[in-house]
């Protein structure tokens, strides 16, 4: 049976025009917030509760150690143990110049601390486009790379030379790190440009690259580049390590690279470059300027994915001898003063590593918002 | 102030004007409104084309001349969209010749990049670049192709946009436009290279009814100012007041042409007859 109220609907119309009103109270604001977000239903509401009391056991728990009973200042491992219970954190601050710069010169340390001020002032401009003076920033980012090696490897300018054996620390996640990323960004998107050309021969050298690479883990390329490599070249050429390690690194992430950014370009319509070859542009300026920032725009998140992997694989070049933050950390393990305190040595290291990958992936997520112009 | 293309455009037309005057072209094709010049500017002769094993067009003739309108219809499949996009090589013919504006189309670039500046193109699905804005979609080509400088080219996809009526809408992503509103857009940014011919290939398909009639206003005033256009539709009140030739396809054979009031009045083959009967019989 029908019930009343749709006899009456039936064969409405609206007689007069009606004001547009407020929304219903707690449907929008604060209070609409948390009932949409947390107290939605019941399921919700108990999910809140429970992830509350969980967040709460775990901060209370661990703040003991990490906070509340941890020592900041001692000599040793002994003496902390007598000062209180918690984290021994001293050993951080007594280690924190080798952590951040391994065995570079004392006297020299201001270079590659300047080196990373000046870093942040170089990829500004690259990565927000209202950075002040943009463009005549943008300059600076173009020689960035080759300040910096002036200044880390001296040699000129009567900066006293310094070999690259003595890089260590966290200095040296940076230069692989930031290294490898810029150089990886540009050549991933030659090779996946090659892998779709119509040239046959161009076409299969990016397969045959990209196939190689991505095929080998990078510890082995890795002991390539240590070893390996001095039966190629020719007897008594000088290939630093560091150099061969960094070519290396770059060549896998670009292997990645290029397939992400591969994806990308695939999912743009062909409609898209007959568009641009329609309005006469070339094959280059329809890469530049049509297909490849769609391609790119949409590939943000895979290639973030690949820079936070690359970044965090540069402590892979410990198994060849380099110095990076865990190479540092086992050395002041091995220290019989701070014998054992591998957490709190571990546990820094990795928010070493988690502050920069997540930094890393906020920026990713704020460049997906500042692209988006689809508004369907 | 004139970009320096449009000038000798206006240059090359009185030209052919004085040429056709004094005889040296005879003129064959049908014409209704008396807009169209003698000048052929596309001449297809003999040509056919395969995609693989299918034999998609075979041995199409065909020749347009400044200014003249042509309407091509034909079931769906039967190789419409093909042709068009020979006439401006996205794709590729294999046999035969095609001559737009006195330069054949072989696969030297130097030529093509001649063709795609003086041919315009639009496309059943707008194919605006949705990272652009719709100003940024205007300038691309005259800026890159034909290296004019940004303000001038602002000016003149403002000069364009408010042709096409949506000046108000430049700042605009295309995304956020109507359907109706991409298309006038798509063809702005065409109209924005200066082109003396404009393909359309069923710009209107991909439409809502209400919106159909604010791109062919469009085409019609285009076509008002001379334009030669080359237009795949359906729409056969469009082509009843606007062609000076209807021509119609089927299995990648032109079959019939004529002009219009002849060709719906009064078709020849039983092929036309059935698809006429199919698109104006409800
Ligand atoms: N890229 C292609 N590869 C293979 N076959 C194609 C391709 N494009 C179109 N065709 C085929 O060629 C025929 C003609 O296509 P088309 O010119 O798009 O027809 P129309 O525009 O008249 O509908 C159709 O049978 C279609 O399936
Ligand atoms: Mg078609």
């Amino acid at each position: 049976m029908a019930p009343q109220r749709s006899q009456s609907a039936r064969g409405y119309v609206a007689k007069v025009s009606l004001p547009a009103l407020p929304p219903p109270i707690g449907t929008s604001g604060l209070i609409g917030w948390l009932r949409q977000n947390l107290f939605y239903n019941l399921t919700n509401s108990l999910m809140t509760i429970f992830t509350v009391v969980l967040l709460w056991l775990l901060v209370s728990s661990a703040s003991g150690w990490f906070v509340i009973d941890a020592v900041m200042q001692a000599g040793s491992k002994q003496e902390c143990l007598k000062i209180d219970s918690g984290a021994c954190w001293a050993v951080i601050g007594k280690r924190i110049e080798q952590f951040m710069f391994g065995f570079y010169p004392e006297a020299e340390r201001w270079r590659p601390l300047v080196c990373f001020l000046l870093l942040f002032v170089a990829i500004g401009p690259l990565l927000l486009p209202s950075f002040p003076a943009r463009r005549q920033m943008l300059w600076f980012s173009a020689i960035y790379p080759v300040l910096t090696g002036v200044l880390l490897l001296g040699g000129a300018f009567g900066l006293p030379p310094v070999k690259t054996a003595l890089f260590g620390g966290f200095m040296l996640t940076l230069i692989v790190g930031v290294t490898g990323i810029a150089a990886s960004l540009p050549l991933g998107i030659l090779l996946a440009l090659g892998r779709q050309s119509k040239l046959l021969a161009v076409r299969t050298l990016s397969v045959m690259f990209i196939e190689f690479m991505r095929g080998v883990p990078l510890i082995t390329l890795l002991f390539v580049a240590s070893t390996m490599l001095n039966y190629f070249l020719p007897p008594g050429t000088h290939f630093d390590l560091l150099l061969r390690v960094l070519i290396m690194v770059t060549f896998f992430s670009a292997a990645y690279i290029a397939e992400v950014i591969r994806g990308g370009l695939q999912a743009i319509p062909a409609g898209q470059y007959e568009a641009a070859q329609s309005i006469g542009l070339n094959y280059w300026q329809t890469t530049r300027l049509v297909t490849l920032p769609q391609a790119l725009k949409i590939s943000i998140p895979g290639i973030v994915n690949t820079f936070i992997g690359l970044y965090k694989d540069t402590t892979l070049v410990i198994v060849i001898g380099l110095l990076d933050p865990l190479g540092i950390g086992r050395a002041a393990l091995a220290d019989a003063n701070w014998n054992g305190l591998s957490n709190e040595i571990y546990l820094f290291v990795a928010l070493f590593f988690f502050v920069s990958c997540f930094a890393m992936s906020r920026y990713s997520l704020w460049l997906e918002k500042r692209l988006a112009t689809e508004h369907r | 102030m004139t970009p320096p293309s449009a000038s000798k455009r206006t240059a090359r037309k009185t030209a052919a004007r004085s040429k056709a005057k004094n005889g040296v072209k005879e003129k064959t094709a049908p014409k209704r409104s008396g807009k169209a010049g003698n000048m052929s500017v596309i001449k297809i002769g003999q040509m056919n084309k395969w995609y693989g094993d299918f034999h998609v067009l075979r041995d199409i003739n065909l020749e347009v001349y400044e200014g003249e309108r042509i309407v091509i219809c034909g079931p769906s499949g039967s190789g419409k969209s093909t042709l068009i996009r020979c006439i401006n090589r996205l794709e590729v013919h294999h046999k035969g010749c095609i001559i737009v504006n006195n330069t054949e189309l072989t696969s030297d670039l130097k030529n093509l990049e001649t063709i795609r500046k003086n041919v315009g193109m639009v496309f059943q699905s707008f194919n605006l670049f949705p990272h652009l804005t719709v100003l940024e979609n205007c300038t691309l080509g005259p800026i890159w192709v034909h290296k004019m400088p940004q303000a001038e080219a602002e000016a003149l996809a403002m000069e364009y946009l408010e042709r096409v009526r949506i000046p108000e809408q430049a700042g605009k992503y295309p995304g956020q436009l109507s359907g109706g509103q991409q298309q006038r857009v798509a063809i702005a940014r065409s109209l924005c290279m200066k082109p003396n011919i404009m393909l359309f290939d069923e710009p209107t398909s991909a439409l809502d009814p209400e919106m159909i009639k604010e791109v062919l206003d469009t085409m019609i005033e285009l076509a008002e100012t001379g334009m030669t256009m080359l237009v795949v539709t359906h729409e056969m009140g469009f082509a009843n007041k606007v062609a000076d030739r209807v021509i119609f396809m089927d299995e990648g054979q032109i079959v019939e042409q004529n002009e219009p009031e002849a060709f719906f009045n009064n078709p020849q083959s039983d092929r036309t007859k059935s698809f006429l009967s199919q698109i104006l019989g409800h």
